[in-house]
């Protein structure tokens, strides 16, 4: 997942759509990018302190079309209940990342040497591979992707990324207004 | 009380007032025919699925009320997508109820199974396949009352079999149940009065506006508030093609429609405006042309209560978000309230003599054919017109036909005007002016068809037949795909592919009488009132008249597609002073 990095002008944005936790809301969701020709970079769903609702996650290229229409046709859908737009800037945002690493006798040690300082885990050591977690903002995982790649990824996966407004400076929590029809 | 899911569901929707279905029994849906034996509903029996889609869309067309089809599982549900997708283009209220293979053969490629709510979540505002009889009344609740508020829409209820023989408590949710159960759907009706100020504001200020009225305008039941404003205000109204009928075309400030195949004075008094107020309008390709190029100087007022509209097409100046007939009872009284404040509107004197001129220069118009030639649509359609009992409410298909029962039409009344216009439907006028009747049984319902689109739906005329429905059909039979044919003779070197109809193959009086209808068939300019006059006598069974009619006449005005509405081609009488239209 490779989004450009956050510092001066994000070219995604962060939506954490709230919805009814009932079966297909998911399917209409991605449902709709499909039909409107909305890319997603990432896309995380999971159930929230209240049972009736879920969560989810979305970071939008916003090349592909204006989030002001995307969160509006989002609204459409009956089953959304809100959405808050995150800007990158102002939110915490975690990922994380497994990677099974093609390793030598030679190289395990740098392997598991740049494993703690990016302060991942090491889940499981075989002859010839190595199995690593790693968690954190996706600009570190980004990082620690590409140099592992260096060694040789047999399997990679990340989550994509989940995010919540930042509390310390005033959190720029946006709830969208005027809920569609 | 307990009842089985059938009994529910039929009492759902009796509950919720429906006074006919239209549909087509089926395998899985079985169960819930039984119980319609005893209900006080009408059951119209079509003939195709599909028919009995577009007869519910014609229904509501007409009514206002939520058209009901119901059908079963599998091939009836794909038959289906075409009416719902047409009803979720033109916001048409509408209630699907498809039968579905039991729950616990879900998933199995049972016969008949398909996956319908998968098949029919982009054309549907919402749908939802029920688990349990239980759910019943509350799923059939939600899905009038989705499909009927804020942006009208098409919802499918999708119910397993063994949810309609299996046992439940009957139930009825209050509105508050309802609105509980839903807790995203809040629909934005009222408009925010600071922006309804600014629109006043700006509407005084304007010294070239153009009141703008789309489908929404019927939606929102505001004909009345708009005659208000467009008086008050003496602004010029152009109405679209989902909006004709909703001013009356006769009224001095109706300047007809715009668009595409618009009139010359409607397309050229949008684009030189300086303030475009839109109404339920959604600025669609076929009005805006190359939206780059698109009414340049012209600031934006868009009123529309789907919010996803506003700045979809257009960045508006002005949005207001909510119902048209409420948002523009209060602009009105913003406009009162700021003359009664000392406030004078612009000086549109000026404006009003161009768009005049334009109206003198550059009517509607086309060629009569000369003796022996082949008789004009537009001269067909004209004399439908002048014989039209008071109240006649044209139903067209999709094509040329369509856009000269646009044109040549005087739309009076709102809901005397049904088609299909975002989706471009073939074969929609027979159903939904079977649809159109059954809602009013009083009116006069004349479908105007194509020889192509007649074909694609002549079925359910035996439908009409049986069920004592007599619509009245006009064919303009060019033996041509005629829109094809005509973009074919203009933009691609008169190379016609896959156009030509049989002149002879079907006889369409023939298989008029076949479906129990009588037909006529028209040649000849004199052959023309005798038949009119014979079919509007008809009232025991449909009419089926088949003129024949000139292949080589096109449609214009015409704005080609991709060009901006500077770009107007006229008709080739009128190209000579073109340079009139600034």
């Amino acid at each position: 997942m490779s989004v450009a990095s956050s510092h001066n002008q994000p070219n995604y944005h962060i939506l954490s759509v709230l919805v009814q936790n009932r079966p297909g809301v998911l399917a209409r969701v991605a449902s709709l990018f499909a039909r409107r020709g909305y890319n997603i970079f990432s896309l995380a769903v999971a159930p929230t302190e209240d049972d009736a609702l879920s969560r989810i996650t979305i970071v939008v290229d916003v090349d592909s079309a204006p989030v002001e229409q995307v969160v509006k046709q989002l609204f459409k859908l009956i089953e959304v209940v809100k959405i808050s737009e995150l800007d990158p800037r102002r939110s915490v945002e975690r990922e994380l990342l497994l990677a099974t690493i093609r390793v030598t006798s030679e190289n395990r040690g740098q392997v598991v040497e740049l494993t703690n300082i990016f302060e991942g885990k090491i889940l499981a050591v075989g002859v010839e591979a190595i199995t690593v977690s790693l968690d954190g903002n996706p600009d570190k995982l980004d990082d620690f992707e590409d140099l592992l790649r260096g060694y040789g990824i047999v399997e990679l996966q990340r989550t994509g990324r989940v995010a919540l407004p930042k509390l310390e400076r005033e959190a720029r929590l946006r709830a969208v207004k005027g809920k569609a029809v | 009380m307990k009842m089985t899911g059938a009994q529910a569901l039929i009492k759902a929707l009796e509950m919720e007032n429906t006074e006919v279905i239209f549909g087509l029994p089926g395998g899985c849906i079985l169960p819930a025919y039984d119980p319609l034996l005893d209900s006080s509903i009408r059951h119209i029996l079509v003939r195709h699925e599909q028919g009995a889609g577009h007869m519910a869309e014609g229904y509501a067309h007409v009514t206002g009320r939520p058209g009901v089809a119901l059908v079963t599982s599998g091939p009836a549900a794909t038959n289906m997508v075409t009416p719902l997708c047409d009803a979720y283009m033109d916001s048409i209220p509408m209630v699907c109820i498809t039968g579905q293979v039991p729950t616990t053969a879900i998933g199995t490629d049972a016969f008949q199974e398909c996956d319908t709510v998968g098949i029919t979540r982009s054309v549907t505002k919402h749908n939802e396949l029920v688990m349990s009889a239980q759910d019943l009344p509350m799923a059939i609740r939600q899905a009038f009352h989705i499909a009927t508020t804020g942006r009208p829409g098409p919802t499918l209820i999708d119910v397993p079999k063994d949810c309609l023989t299996n046992t439940m408590e009957w139930y009825w949710p209050s509105d508050a149940e309802v609105a509980e159960s839903l807790p995203g759907y809040r629909p934005t009706t009222k408009g925010h009065p600071r922006m309804i100020k600014e629109a006043a504001k700006l509407i005084l200020e304007s010294e070239r506006p153009i009141l703008y009225v789309g489908g929404g305008i019927l939606k929102a039941r505001a004909a009345e508030a708009l005659k208000e404003l467009a008086e008050l205000t003496q602004i010029h109204v152009v109405t679209t093609l989902m909006a004709r009928g909703a001013f009356p075309d006769s009224h001095p400030l109706c300047l007809g429609m715009p668009g595409m195949h618009g009139n010359a004075t409607a397309v050229t008094a949008m684009q030189k405006a300086d303030l475009l107020v839109a109404l339920g309008a959604r600025f669609d390709d076929r009005i805006t042309g190359k939206v780059s190029g698109f009414a340049p100087e012209a600031k934006i007022i868009h009123v529309d209560i789907d919010p996803a509209e506003q700045g979809k097409v257009r960045r508006p100046d002005v949005p207001i978000v909510g119902d048209c007939r409420l948002v523009i009872e209060e602009l009105v009284k913003a406009i009162k309230d700021l003359l009664n404040g000392g406030a004078t509107q612009a000086d549109t004197g000026l404006w009003k003599s161009r768009v005049s001129g334009w109206r003198e220069q550059f009517p509607l118009s086309y060629e009569m054919s000369e003796p022996g030639e082949a008789l004009k649509p537009q001269f067909c359609l004209e004399a439908l017109r002048d014989s039209a009992p008071e109240d006649t409410i044209l139903v067209s298909g999709v094509g040329q036909h369509q856009m000269w029962s646009s044109q040549y039409w005087k739309f009076e009344n709102p809901y005397s005007w049904v088609n299909s216009g975002g989706l471009g439907t073939m074969g929609f006028s027979i159903p939904a002016a079977i649809g159109a009747k059954v809602g009013r049984p009083d009116a006069t319902v004349w479908a105007v068809d194509g020889d192509g689109c007649f074909q694609m739906t002549a079925q359910e005329l035996v439908t009409a037949s049986v069920e004592r429905i007599p619509i009245k059909v006009a064919i303009l039979n060019n033996s041509y795909l005629g829109m094809v044919r005509q973009w074919q003779e203009m933009f691609y070197e008169e190379r016609y592919s896959e156009v030509y109809l049989s002149p002879e193959v079907p006889d369409f009086v023939k298989w008029a009488e076949a479906m129990g209808c009588v037909g006529i068939r028209v040649d000849s300019p004199e052959e023309v009132q005798p038949a009119i006059d014979k079919a509007n006598g008809i009232d025991d069974r449909p009419v089926v008249v088949d003129f024949r009619v000139a292949a080589s006449e096109k449609v214009f005005p015409m704005v080609p597609a991709g060009a901006t509405n500077d770009d107007l081609l006229l008709p080739p009488t009128q190209m000579a002073r073109k340079e009139f239209l600034r």
